[in-house]
């Protein structure tokens, strides 16, 4: 790492240590919104980091923003998903917007500690974007939106989303010519964000369906034009499947510490349990998955930093870490025995909080979809 | 008012690692372990930078002295807010015989040639726990001196200081210019924000050699050994205070 990327690298560090730490526990608990976490975030300067200084931000690389992703996760990957999030929601409007989108939207989030949120998922579709029914009908000059968004983070704490809708009603249009994709104040009527979803873990971030009735959005909110909303919000996860596997090796690397300190203190028939085999090697594959998932979305973030198409590696880093997320935790809770379970100890947490890395931003089975593709198009290239 | 200020910044082990001494009981090690600043000083910069943000203060001096890697000490201070660094470099061997007359007379060269109002240090490093810096520096420089700091105010031209002490509280009045000496409870310090983080590699480190401001460094001490401490022996428990004298006289202690 660069002595800046260090930088970068040890603030995050020193956020989680010393600020998220102390309170994850209780957020989880209550499920309480981090707010106080999410200010002190933002004055910081570790969110936004990707908006460009052009409109206010600090033009940090991909690297750098996972280099932190992967530091909050550290300290609770709830509240991480909470910082995080915005980085999802935005990701169209950097790829996409026109200059008056981005002064607009991306402006007023480096200003304030504002959030917003990403509205593709349905209740009917998830990995199926292309099925999505929400509609968005032209009515002058602007666009009804009628439908259910469903699993939207910061969902009921967003200043405004991004929401792919169906502006071609024929149902023989291809995805890549029906979607199109608008930005949506918070505040317009007919929006209406559900109850917050209690989930099994990340409690700490805000998951909500959002309903829209009659929805009206300015035409100058249409992310380039009809139809080409489907690329843009695929677009988006090459940006942001890195962050989301580094936040994944986040969560690993505590389960390991945690399950690396305890193994070394509990002794069982007179030696710490570190000196048996079973658990020692458990903690090395946890140490080799790390590693190598830490390796993975490195290379795919530094990819797109390169100017270079990373979705092959991103789906890779993503599925890796998932999994190895998974492990970690599971093996953690493992080498706790007793204790790991209980929610006195803090790894029946990470357990908790690691399933949803297998699903969100792509589920395991959907990663495995696009690197077959991507191994087709390789091979017969 | 509007003051110069100059402070000091020691790379030190982090306080939070486990510090190991070397098989050839030369010295600990200090060879890719984590170093930062030391705590005391990121509160002697964290005072500057609100004396500044108070309009007290005009400019803050951030000066370190040792090998290459002070760079990223003073580079935290500048991200904290201080406008300009002094990296006095010293190599390792030499860095490790340093004491504090040789920063002193450092930071006293270094307050006549950049016209110097206020110096603040912090009352220890936590290395070598030495709280001599602040007040040999005083001295070299003929100015009053306020050591142990937990609160300075600015009042009429002068600075009155609250003082912890073994007794309690003391509270002095200080002409300046002066040299002050921050103590833990002075002030909380901020986190450097990535912004200021980013700004920070735009600020100027001058480097200068002991030389340059007529500091000898040869060493004034020898390290003969350097020892763990002595690993705390088992106790015993005793059933009452009788048996405790008894055993005690026959340990020898009574």
């Amino acid at each position: 790492l660069t002595p800046e990327q260090r930088e970068v690298q040890e603030l995050a560090r020193k956020f989680a240590r010393e600020d998220v730490i102390p309170v994850a526990a209780h957020h989880d608990r209550t499920g309480e919104y981090p707010w106080e976490l999410i200010k002190k975030a933002h004055s910081l300067g570790l969110m936004n980091g990707h908006i460009d200084a052009e409109f206010g931000g600090m033009g940090l690389s991909n690297f750098e923003g996972c280099l932190i992703a992967e530091e909050l996760s550290y300290g609770c990957t709830g509240i991480g998903t909470a910082i995080e999030a915005n980085g999802l929601g935005q990701s169209p409007v950097i790829l996409a917007g026109n200059k008056e989108q981005k002064k607009k939207y991306l402006g007023r989030m480096i200003e304030e500690p504002l959030m917003c949120a990403y509205g593709v998922t349905e209740p009917g579709a998830g990995s199926d974007v292309a099925n999505i029914r929400t509609k968005a009908e032209k009515k002058g000059d602007h666009y009804v939106l009628n439908g259910q968004k469903m699993w939207i983070t910061n969902g009921g704490h967003a200043n405004w989303y991004f929401v792919l809708a169906r502006t071609n009603p024929d149902p023989k249009a291809p995805p890549h010519k029906a979607l199109t994709g608008f930005i949506v104040d918070r505040d317009t009527p007919g929006l209406t964000p559900g109850r917050k979803e209690i989930n099994m873990g990340q409690r700490a971030s805000d998951t909500r369906g959002i309903t829209f009735e009659d929805v009206l959005v300015p035409k100058e909110n249409v992310l380039i034009g009809e139809g080409a909303g489907f690329k843009i919000a695929m677009g988006a996860f090459d940006q942001t499947r890195p962050p989301v596997a580094a936040g994944a090796v986040g969560l690993a690397q505590r389960a390991y510490d945690e399950a690396m300190k305890y193994a070394m203190e509990r002794k069982t028939f007179g030696v710490p349990i570190f000196k048996h085999q079973a658990v020692a090697f458990m903690l090395a594959d946890m140490a080799i998955g790390i590693e190598t998932s830490r390796l993975a979305w490195m290379r795919a973030s530094w990819e797109i930093d390169q100017g270079r198409r990373n979705t092959y590696y991103a789906s890779i880093a993503k599925a890796l870490a998932g999994d190895v997320a998974n492990k970690c935790a599971a093996d953690a809770v493992q080498i706790f025995g007793g204790n790991g379970f209980n929610s006195e100890y803090p790894v029946e947490k990470l357990m908790r909080d690691a399933k949803i890395y297998q699903i969100y931003e792509g589920t395991a089975q959907i990663q495995r979809v696009i690197i077959s593709r991507e191994l087709v198009t390789r091979f017969t290239a | 008012m509007s003051l110069r200020i100059l402070v000091g910044v020691k790379r030190v082990i982090d306080y939070a690692v486990k510090i190991r001494v070397k098989p050839d009981k030369s010295g600990v090690i200090t060879e890719g372990v984590k170093h930062s600043m030391n705590p005391f000083d990121e509160i002697a910069i964290e005072e500057a930078v609100r004396m500044k943000e108070k309009k007290i203060a005009k400019e803050i001096v951030a000066f370190s002295c040792g090998p290459a890697q002070c760079q990223e000490t003073l580079r935290t201070a500048l991200a904290m807010g201080a406008d300009r660094g002094i990296h006095v470099e010293v190599a390792g061997p030499q860095f490790d015989t340093l004491q504090p007359l040789h920063i002193s007379k450092m930071l006293a060269q270094l307050a006549k040639d950049e016209q110097i109002d206020l110096i603040i240090v912090g009352k220890q490093a936590i290395d070598d726990d030495c709280n001599q810096t602040a007040q040999m520096t005083a001295a070299l420089l003929d100015w009053p001196q306020a050591t142990s700091a937990s609160k300075i105010e600015a009042k009429d031209g002068s600075l009155q200081v609250v003082r912890e002490i073994d007794g309690g509280l003391e509270t002095i009045k200080v002409k300046l210019p002066t040299v002050v000496s921050a103590d833990l409870r002075l002030n909380e310090p901020r986190y450097a924000t990535l912004p200021n983080i980013m700004k920070a590699k735009k600020k100027p480190i001058k480097k200068l050699t002991p030389k340059d401001l007529g500091v000898d460094v040869s060493p004034r001490i020898e390290v003969v050994t350097v020892e763990e401490p002595p690993v705390r022996l088992a106790g015993a428990k005793v059933e009452n205070v009788d048996m405790m004298v008894e055993k005690l006289k026959a340990l020898g202690h009574a």
